[in-house]
């Protein structure tokens, strides 16, 4: 009675958002105005990035990008906080099957591969960072599934997670020092389309990168399996 | 009507009965299946908006990390556990 | 109606708009927990959707220097689409620390049915 409640009500919202479709703004770029319009022309002078969407991420608005890294970290301490003195029986567990064990032995360098690439060429061809992390921490989460004994250094996971944290800072300080603001470009540009170019860019995102993969592999390293003793 | 307007006409429908079998399913994992192919066809029509990094980023993220965080809590959460095998 | 149906950002905003319902219904309306988070994570899926709609301009093409051909004047509007990178990742860690929480509540209930749950403290 109540779920039916909520379906007429819901329903009614959603044709009343569907009547003011034609009214929406459409975006500034077409008339040629606009701060997207200025980050779209000036993209190739002021960093040789061939990726829009990363020179905007890691370049024009940066502080925002640390702050979305700052919001994964603390998610992460609370997340592991949280689950301390978790129990679990993964010792009792069977093996998995043969299938899932040779297939895992073959593909496994494959998914680290693919995740690398995506990240370090984060400024030429879509992907970045984020994406690249993930991969990786997918891959890490397969390699649990598969072996029964596998599990994850932690100590080799927080020294990496801290110090791409703090790497991430000391980059924006060497931009002050160098230049005019905080996260400043004071690497060489290059030419657009190599792999040595866009200045501080693509050494952001491996930080980046690194941060993301470490975290994420230690959230799933510890919902498996807990901590050591 | 051309045809790029047909393929995402039926990209939108699958999308939205996909969602409606999320509520109404009883067994969790079914509904979590639901929930993943939701989030891969939204991964899909980033392409179409000519949007790649969304797409890929939605795509390793939404619909392969979440599920299995997902599928993790769920076998902790449930009455029997994983005691005799996977 | 023909007209309506045969322009795509009509198509995109339904199932933007149909996402964020259904998620909504899917979070008022369920007993179990997990169900309500995922609930929460449709809901988000529609509202980022949402977003790269308003950047879209029909005929132009994804914001990357891929050949010498296509300039700055041809591409869709960068902006939206950076903002949605930051959401889905901050989307990913609140569902995870959800699930944290939820597992703690669990093994102290030893159930995920809402209408058990009373007890606020301990």
């Amino acid at each position: 009675m109540r779920k039916t409640l909520y379906g007429i009500l819901l329903l009614l919202f959603f044709w009343y958002m569907m009547k003011f479709v034609n009214y929406l703004p459409k975006s500034p770029v077409l008339q040629g105005k606009g701060v997207s319009n200025y980050y779209l022309q000036n993209d190739k002078k002021d960093t040789a990035a061939a990726n829009v969407v990363t020179a905007i991420v890691v370049n024009y608005r940066g502080f925002d990008t640390l702050g979305e890294v700052t919001v994964l970290f603390l998610a992460m301490t609370g997340l592991l906080a949280v689950l301390m003195g978790l129990k679990t029986e993964r010792g009792k567990l069977t093996e998995a099957s043969l299938i899932l064990r040779a297939g895992t032995r073959l593909i496994i360098a494959l998914i680290f591969a693919y995740g690398i690439y995506i990240f370090v060429h984060g400024h030429l061809t879509p992907g970045g960072g984020f994406p690249g992390g993930a991969v990786i921490a997918t891959g890490i989460f397969l390699l649990y599934a598969s072996f029964k004994d596998y599990s994850l250094n932690r100590t080799w996971s927080v020294i990496l997670e801290s110090f791409s944290g703090m790497g991430f800072v000391i980059v924006g300080f060497l931009g002050l020092l160098k230049g005019k603001s905080f996260l400043y470009n004071f690497l060489p540009k290059g030419t657009m389309g190599h792999l040595l170019s866009a200045g501080v860019i693509p050494v952001i995102y491996i930080l980046i990168a690194f941060k993301v993969a470490s975290e994420l592999g230690a959230l799933v390293s510890q919902m498996m399996e807990g901590e050591k003793e | 009507m051309n045809l790029m307007n047909v393929v995402i006409f039926t990209s939108v429908f699958i999308m939205l009965a996909a969602a409606i079998c999320a509520v109404i399913f009883k067994d969790l994992m079914a509904s979590l299946i639901a929930t993943m192919m939701v989030s891969l066809i939204v991964s899909v029509l980033f392409v179409f908006l000519q949007a790649p990094d969304v797409a890929m980023t939605e795509a390793a993220v939404g619909a392969g990390l979440t599920t299995a965080i997902f599928v993790i809590a769920i076998r902790k959460t449930s009455a029997k556990g994983g005691e005799e095998e996977r | 109606m023909r007209a309506a149906l045969s322009n795509p950002y009509f198509l995109y905003m339904l199932g933007a708009f149909g996402l964020l319902a259904i998620g909504f219904w899917m979070v008022l309306s369920s007993r179990n927990l997990i169900k309500i988070i995922l609930g929460l994570n449709i809901a988000e899926s529609g509202v980022n959707l949402f977003l790269v709609v308003l950047g879209y301009i029909k005929g132009k093409t994804a914001p990357i220097f891929t050949s010498a051909k296509i300039g700055a004047n041809s591409m869709v509007d960068p902006l939206p689409q950076a903002l949605v990178l930051t959401s889905i990742v901050i989307g990913v860690s609140v569902t995870a620390l959800a699930l944290a929480l939820i597992i703690k509540v669990y093994e102290k209930n030893k159930t995920l049915d809402i209408a058990e749950i009373k007890n606020l403290r301990g």
